[in-house]
């Protein structure tokens, strides 16, 4: 798309464009150079901050179990937010009043609430209303705040796939005899979920970040409630921010790696189906509308 | 019932967090365009830059982004935003901080817009002998905006919310009041309910409004 | 076929999910053999409450709350360490989670409505640390310098209404942050309840480099926080409290923890003597 919006570049453009590189990476450069010396300027290179990092005790102790919960809720939470995620996207398009009001009202609601607030009022409903052992509530806790907040953005995320897709795709469904349901599971769902791929994947990603409010008020030792133990211990706060956002990088590097790994998968067996039914120009054309056309609902 | 809200400024707080969500709005606006533009141009060092900050960015945790603004950016780097007074550099870091991470999410939303836009619109631009630079100021990104005006107004909701991270950095918005009055009080959950309406009464009018501007401006194709 | 796909990649997520939770369950089954006690304390506190490298706790509330736990029949082995954060105090008493708190939990009106305290069983006062050699000497010197603490605590709220109003405050989200701010000169003091601060002091890491004021600018009596009508707790722990006290473990304790920092505690408080 990108090569779209500008000419290939001749000799000049081509000239202009390097020149412009070459002053961009000095400039950075100097921002890097400079940025070091100040640290340096601050002894925050001292070894002694970071060696800490180079010890087992470091990672047995704080870094590990953090990063394990953070794990066990990102992953427990996307799993149940998926599902429920897509069946209120569905709900809310539903035929019946009874059906598409409630969803509604539901999706705008935990949409609204900051995500910390929710997990302080699961984690108050569970100690209310059932006997979840206290070691294990705030994960409960966390979980279900972020499975509310992340279902209904999810909902509005399959929503939009799905009203994204082009109105032939249910007319035909509906002329090969297929009922409502059939409609929605088999053609619009799968081609709705392909098509906001990215947009799911950026809120799996939001997910994981999420996780770190499971330390702020409740009792959840996640990666970045770990650090603070560990900068009590080391003295380290600058150096174990740090490490920890790199963590957390290379974490949801990971996932979006996954994710389009997937996608690519996932778009094959798109023009697979496309060839057995034997329609390819069609298929062709809407393939790129799925790809391409849909808005995404990307939060933060 | 509500006895424990007597003595705090609690519209007050709720104030702040509307001034940063307004800051850091249109600040995220400008530099997330800027971003997509670069993340498109013909300058492949710049297209590096905007891909990597976007990939960098969004996958850290907004707390970390805000901690970094004052105890890096401000005690190490010395960049102060031209106020001493902490109250003052704090809100001004924090919208920076915001800025930073909500431009990230403006920047995939407006390029998955670009994307929206037909390639006939930028195929007519270039044939007309626009550059490139007008090609995305004057045809495309006017159009791309409109498109994506309901992934943008799930940014705003969710930047919204993301405010109380600033509470991290002492900013006294509605969480840093929130804290304060939890540990004064000892009230958590009843504490917390105010302040999640005081929430929904912010982000649903704004959903809402923005939803409803989205269908009118749409792009009929 | 897509479905199906999307199905066969959810089941594998699933799987993982659920094996990885198993695991933690393994783990906790593992370490409950016989009766336990557990007990709130704080984790990131030097010199008060602070998990350390080797997954031991080290602090004056370990030990007070060590000494406790064994007058009430309990080994230092059954003891199961919860970290209770400032804003969780009170609903992990009420809930049952944990059996006392002993974390820097200053004893107040508002607070004594939720939960019982027995106690105190430390006097500790907000006070400032500062470099060594700084001009800071009195709570007014702080009008015009930079002063950190910790967000929406009692001793920042102090510090605005009453002790320096035109003080710089920067109120930041743990006291490591401010110990750090302090070290790099970007600011000038940080208040808190001097035992922390002690604490903090007392660190290999900054050993020397800080120094407290000394100047008693409020009472905080730092109780063990018990569930509310809990009274016969109460009464056990005030009575192993007393013990401690007689015994001498309370000044050795005292020592131990806060000694490198030159820090002049209160003589042992006595039970139910709250100083306003």
């Amino acid at each position: 798309m990108s090569s779209v919006l500008y000419d290939t570049p001749g000799p000049r453009a081509r000239t202009r464009n390097v020149v412009l590189s070459v002053v961009f990476f000095v400039l950075l450069g100097l921002v890097l150079w400079w940025a070091a010396m100040k640290l340096d300027d601050k002894g925050q290179w001292a070894w002694a901050l970071w060696k800490p990092f180079t010890t087992s005790e470091a990672w047995t102790t704080y870094l590990l179990p953090g990063l394990g919960n953070t794990l066990k809720a990102a992953a427990l939470s996307m799993v149940i937010a998926l599902p429920l995620g897509a069946i209120f996207g569905i709900a809310r398009m539903s035929d019946h009043r009874w059906v598409r009001i409630p969803a509604g009202v539901v999706v705008e609601f935990f949409r609204a609430i900051p995500v910390l607030l929710l997990m302080l009022f699961a984690g108050e409903f569970y100690v209310r209303s059932t006997d979840i052992p206290s070691d294990s509530r705030p994960l409960y806790a966390v979980i279900t705040g972020l499975v509310l907040y992340n279902a209904s953005v999810l909902a509005e995320v399959v929503r939009a796939g799905i009203l994204s897709l082009p109105k032939g795709q249910t007319e035909a469904a509906y002329a090969i005899g297929l009922r409502k349901g059939q409609t929605m599971a088999g053609i619009l769902l799968p081609q709705a979920v392909t098509a906001m791929l990215p947009a799911i994947v950026s809120q799996l990603v939001v997910i994981v970040k999420d996780t770190a409010l499971g330390g702020v008020m409740l009792q959840f030792t996640d990666l970045l409630n770990a650090r603070s133990t560990l900068a009590a211990n080391y003295a380290n706060v600058i150096q174990s921010f740090a490490v920890v956002a790199v963590l957390y990088i290379v974490l949801n590097f990971l996932l979006t790696s996954f994710a389009s790994w997937l996608e690519g998968r996932l778009r094959r067996s798109t023009r697979g189906t496309g060839a057995v039914l034997g329609a390819g120009t069609v298929e062709d054309l809407n393939a790129g509308e799925v790809g391409g056309s849909a808005p995404a609902g990307k939060t933060g | 019932m509500f006895d424990f809200l007597e003595g705090y400024d609690v519209l007050g707080a709720f104030w702040t967090t509307v001034q940063l969500t307004v800051f850091s709005g249109v600040g995220s606006l400008v530099w997330g365009i800027l971003l997509a533009g670069m993340r498109v141009s013909p300058v492949p060092l710049m297209r590096g830059f905007g891909t990597a900050y976007v990939n960098i960015v969004r996958n850290i945790p907004l707390t970390i982004i805000i901690l970094f603004t004052s105890l890096g950016l401000a005690d190490i780097f010395g960049v102060t935003m031209g106020a001493e007074d902490f109250k003052i550099q704090g809100f001004r870091l924090a919208v920076l901080g915001l800025i930073a991470y909500t431009a990230a999410f403006v920047c995939e939303a407006i390029r998955s817009g670009i994307n929206t836009v037909p390639l006939g619109q930028a195929e007519a631009a270039r044939a007309i002998g626009l550059s490139f630079s007008q090609t995305l100021r004057l045809i495309v990104l006017p159009q791309a905006l409109r498109s994506v005006i309901g992934p943008l107004a799930n940014v705003l909701i969710a930047l919204t919310k993301n405010t109380t991270v600033a509470a991290a950095i002492g900013v006294a918005e509605a969480a840093t009041l929130m804290k304060t009055m939890i540990e004064n009080e000892a009230q958590t959950v009843a504490i917390g309910a105010v302040f999640a309406l005081g929430f929904v009464v912010l982000t649903l009018p704004t959903g809402l409004l923005l939803g409803w501007l989205g269908k009118r401006l749409a792009v009929k194709r | 076929m897509k479905l199906r796909k999307v199905t066969a990649a959810s089941a594998v997520v699933l799987a993982l999910a659920v094996s990885v939770t198993a695991c933690g369950g393994d783990k906790k089954d593992d370490a409950s053999g016989g009766k336990k006690i557990k007990i709130g304390i704080k984790f990131d506190q030097p010199g008060l409450g602070l998990k350390q490298p080797d997954g031991s706790f080290s602090g004056f509330d370990v030990d007070v709350a060590t000494y406790v736990a064994k007058k009430l029949g309990y080994q230092p082995k059954q003891i199961e360490w919860v970290e209770t954060k400032s804003a969780d105090r009170e609903n992990a008493l009420q809930r049952g989670d944990v059996k006392f708190i002993a974390a820097t939990y200053s004893i107040t009106d508002e607070r004594k409505q939720k939960v019982d305290f027995a106690g105190p069983y430390l006097l500790a006062h907000q006070d400032l640390l500062v470099k060594k050699g700084s001009d800071i000497t009195k709570g007014t010197d702080l009008n015009s310098k930079k002063l950190c603490s910790v967000t929406g605590s009692t001793s920042a709220q102090n510090v605005q209404k009453t002790i320096a109003p035109k003080a710089n405050l920067r109120p930041l989200s743990g006291y490591s942050e401010c110990v750090a701010g302090l070290q790099s000169g970007a600011v000038d003091a940080l208040t808190t309840d001097d035992s922390i601060l002690a604490g903090f002091a007392a660190q290999d890491k900054y050993k020397g480099q800080f120094q407290l004021t000394g100047l008693k600018l409020s009472n905080e009596n730092y109780g063990i926080g018990v569930k509310k009508g809990d009274s016969a707790t109460v009464d056990k722990i005030n009575k192993a409290l007393e013990q401690m006290v007689a015994d001498k473990s309370w000044d050795k304790a005292v020592e131990k923890n806060f000694g490198p920092a030159q820090y002049k505690n209160e003589p042992a408080p006595k039970i139910g003597d709250i100083v306003k």
